[in-house]
């Protein structure tokens, strides 16, 4: 993970990963932890040492933006908001929008990875 | 006046200066400053050698002005003051120029800004320090008592050993009994000595020592004057019991009719409208509850030696005292809170304190630990701790001896119940005290204590009583689900200092209402307030051995003030000149400290609270208050020396 990746993720969730003590409170409040091969709490601690691969990190698109680990992260690190940061980086690539008539086989496509899609702001 | 001679003394601080600023160049050019007639640089000046120079210099050069280019004056201030004084000069015509934290370390990474920068703030300082008057401190009688705020550990240390130096005190608490929390715990780690054990004969030595007069149930409502001699009024709760006659027969608790939930075991029993807190009480008599006594009239009839008076009022006691210890204390977070633990709503859901009256032997189950759903014994218990601290979204910062009671709680556990299964949710072991490494390390190593890194997300009852806690556990990235009997929570300590007492006391509070002392480390139990100071948790989370060594050093601080037998205090204050002054009053509104009162229609400044904080000043639309040493005229000056190069 490039330095410019990492500031770009700081960029736009506004959060700070370097907060993070790894409490696991995330983990234990996402309703579908179990269902990720990296838990929240494990990318984040990725993301302080920039040692992940965005690219092929599946958990984000397990993520269902319920936003409970946002509502109760002690330390407003918000994996929730990261997460989302994370997606959009992933999916535009510096485009600002969508154009849906170009998308392929959208009925394979994570739900998630639609709604990051089509979501303007975040945060 | 006559010419000014003043002397430069520069500091290197190591490279921490010399490494950024050029001194070299600054020595050059200070050199060029008017009234300027001798510059010195040193690689550490606040070394012995360093202040030497200063002192040599003074009497060599015939010096009447000193800057020391240097740290800040908080630091070493009264270092150098020290060092002008020894050479025979006034410490008020010597100024510091920071140099340090207001230049090398913020400019590390602009050499010739720095140096330019550390130039013009000494220049400020020579032009400063060439206007300064030479003052006296001032002077002021003390009276030799001391009031103690709060009857817990701390105030019952600080209050014995004031009296045992021969110091009347005067301790007031709020229960009707002296011991606090303290009281309230089983046993205390790391050597698991039984707290009432060590505690109950400190309470007795405080009732019978001849130099404490003790007011329970009593509150400080008001309090007048300065350091030295502050006159407080304190509001005398009814009792309704003479502690004099009372036997503690318990004749009286048994006829009484109404029932109240026992604070002193935190809800987890009942207790009588006429109670006491616990056995050893002190004093030891019972007292009346008149928020819940119906008065109806039965205890009256029953106390064989006639102690009982339902028409006691209150009363208010004035006394005077040269100093104030505040010991008030701690709570606990409210559990209510943290929702998603259930504590409030899940019987088998309590808090530490909760935990410490089960294992209490005086405590309601005698010391069983049980469900307190059903009574039944406990087998699998869970215990998180961080319960509110070290989240932003309740307590910021860490409550510091959770980790250490949780330790000792899962111990008192494993020995009552050897089958039974610990599980402790922790974020971080914070052990560090004597013997608490040690300590935790044997819980882990004897009684096998499932230690699990990680956080709850939530729990709930299933339809057999037990408590099904969720969490998980980072080390292993996997979810836990445990089936509990008990879980205790390790909830955070808040502080107990009403804001309007501490209003009254003029104790500042930090952003989460502990009371700020005035330095962290140099300066740990006095507050900005001279002549009061601060013992106990009531200052930050602490644990009994500190609290009791704060306690002791508040104690002393508080005699070196009393046994010196005056008090000195810094002359630089604020001045009225009564010519001036037209008796407009805004000066008595704005000053902070209530230093300013009127005399024959003009303002006048109690030079012994005065604190120099100059907000008069700015205030007075006529320019009749001056703040010594900082008139306009010469913060003009200063302000013309530092722009003008």
């Amino acid at each position: 993970m490039s330095n410019e990746l990492y500031r770009k993720i700081v960029e736009i969730s506004g959060r700070n990963p370097y907060l993070c003590y790894q409490c696991g409170t995330c983990t234990a409040v996402c309703p579908v932890s179990v269902f990720m091969d990296v838990k929240p709490h494990q990318i984040i601690r990725y993301i302080q040492l920039k040692r992940i691969d965005l690219e092929k990190l599946k958990s984000i698109w397990t993520c269902l933006a319920c936003m409970a680990c946002v509502d109760r992260c002690p330390r407003h690190v918000d994996p929730g908001i990261i997460f989302e940061a994370v997606r959009n980086l992933v999916l535009r690539r510096g485009e600002d929008a969508v154009d849906y008539f170009k998308l392929k086989d959208l009925d394979k496509v994570p739900t998630m990875a639609l709604i990051a899609l089509s979501r303007k702001m975040t945060g | 006046m006559e010419e000014s001679r003043i002397g430069v003394f520069i500091c290197h601080c190591g490279r921490n200066i010399a490494g950024t600023v050029d001194i070299k160049k600054v020595v050059e050019e200070v050199k060029k400053l008017p009234g300027v007639v001798y510059v010195k640089d040193y690689i550490y000046m606040c070394s012995d050698p360093g202040q030497k120079l200063i002192t040599e210099a003074i009497k060599r050069e015939k010096l009447n002005g000193v800057v020391v280019a240097a740290c800040t004056p908080s630091l070493h201030y009264e270092t150098f003051a020290r060092a002008v004084e020894a050479g025979g000069l006034n410490r008020f015509r010597y100024e510091m120029a920071t140099i340090r934290e207001h230049s090398s370390w913020v400019h590390f990474h602009d050499k010739e800004g720095a140096t330019e920068k550390a130039i013009r703030i000494i220049a400020g300082a020579v032009a400063k320090v060439s206007q300064n008057k030479p003052l006296e401190p001032i002077r002021g009688k003390v009276t030799k008592k001391v009031l103690v705020i709060g009857g817990g550990i701390a105030g019952m240390t600080a209050a014995l050993d004031l009296a045992n130096a021969g110091i009347p005190v005067i301790l007031v608490e709020k229960s009707p009994t002296i011991g606090g929390k303290m009281a309230m715990l089983a046993e205390t780690f790391p050597t698991l000595d039984c707290a009432q054990c060590i505690l109950t004969p400190k309470m007795a030595e405080v009732a019978r020592h001849p130099n404490i007069k003790l007011y329970t149930l009593s509150e400080v409502i008001d309090i007048e004057g300065f350091v030295g001699n502050y006159r407080v009024r304190i509001l005398k709760h009814p009792r309704m019991v003479d502690p004099d006659k009372c036997t503690v027969c318990s004749f009286c608790e048994r006829v009484c009719p109404v029932k109240v939930p026992n604070e002193f075991d935190r809800g987890l029993s009942m207790r009588k409208a006429i109670y006491i807190p616990f056995p050893q009480a002190v004093p030891s008599a019972y007292a009346i509850d008149t928020e819940h006594c119906t008065k109806c009239g039965l205890c009256v009839k029953v106390c064989p030696v006639k102690a009982i008076n339902l028409d006691e009022k209150e009363e208010i006691i004035e006394e005077e005292v040269g100093a104030i210890i505040v010991a008030t204390g701690y709570d606990l977070y409210p559990g209510e809170r943290l929702k998603e633990y259930g504590y409030g709503k899940y019987k088998n859901v309590i808090d530490s304190l909760q935990f410490e009256r089960l294992l209490s032997t005086s405590g309601p189950t005698g010391g069983q630990i049980v469900r307190l759903s059903d009574g039944k014994p406990v087998k699998d218990i869970v215990f998180i701790q961080c319960a509110g601290s070290r989240d932003e979204n309740h307590l910021p910062y860490c409550s510091k001896i959770c980790c250490m009671y949780t330790a000792k709680h899962a111990l008192l556990f494993k020995e009552q119940v050897p089958d039974g299964n610990v599980y402790i949710f922790y974020i971080d072991i914070r052990a560090a005290g004597k013997g608490y490494e040690e300590f935790i390390k044997r819980v882990q190593e004897e009684f096998h204590v499932n230690y699990i890194r990680g956080r709850v997300s939530k729990i709930y009852e299933d339809e057999d009583g037990k408590l099904v806690v969720i969490g998980t556990d980072t080390l292993t990235g996997e979810e836990l689900t445990i089936k509990a009997d008990l879980v205790v929570l390790a909830l955070g300590m808040i502080p107990t200092l009403d804001r309007d007492l501490a209003a009254k006391l003029k104790v500042p509070q930090d952003e989460y209402g502990f009371a700020q002392e005035v330095h962290p480390k140099l300066r740990p139990v006095e507050v900005a307030t001279t002549g009061v100071f601060v013992a106990g948790a009531v200052q930050g989370p602490k644990d009994i051995s500190e609290t009791v060594t704060q306690a002791s050093a508040a104690a002393s601080k508080a005699l070196q003030m009393l046994l010196y037998g005056e008090i000195t205090r810094e002359p630089v204050i604020a001045e009225v000149d009564r010519d001036r002054c037209n008796g407009c009053r805004i000066c008595v509104s704005i000053c902070p400290y209530d230093a300013i009162s009127m005399v024959d229609g003009k303002a006048k400044v109690n030079e012994l609270v005065c604190e120099g904080c100059g907000a008069c000043e700015a205030a007075c639309p006529v320019d009749a208050i001056k703040l010594r040493n900082y008139t306009d005229q010469q913060l003009h000056t200063v302000i013309k020396a530092v722009l003008s190069r």
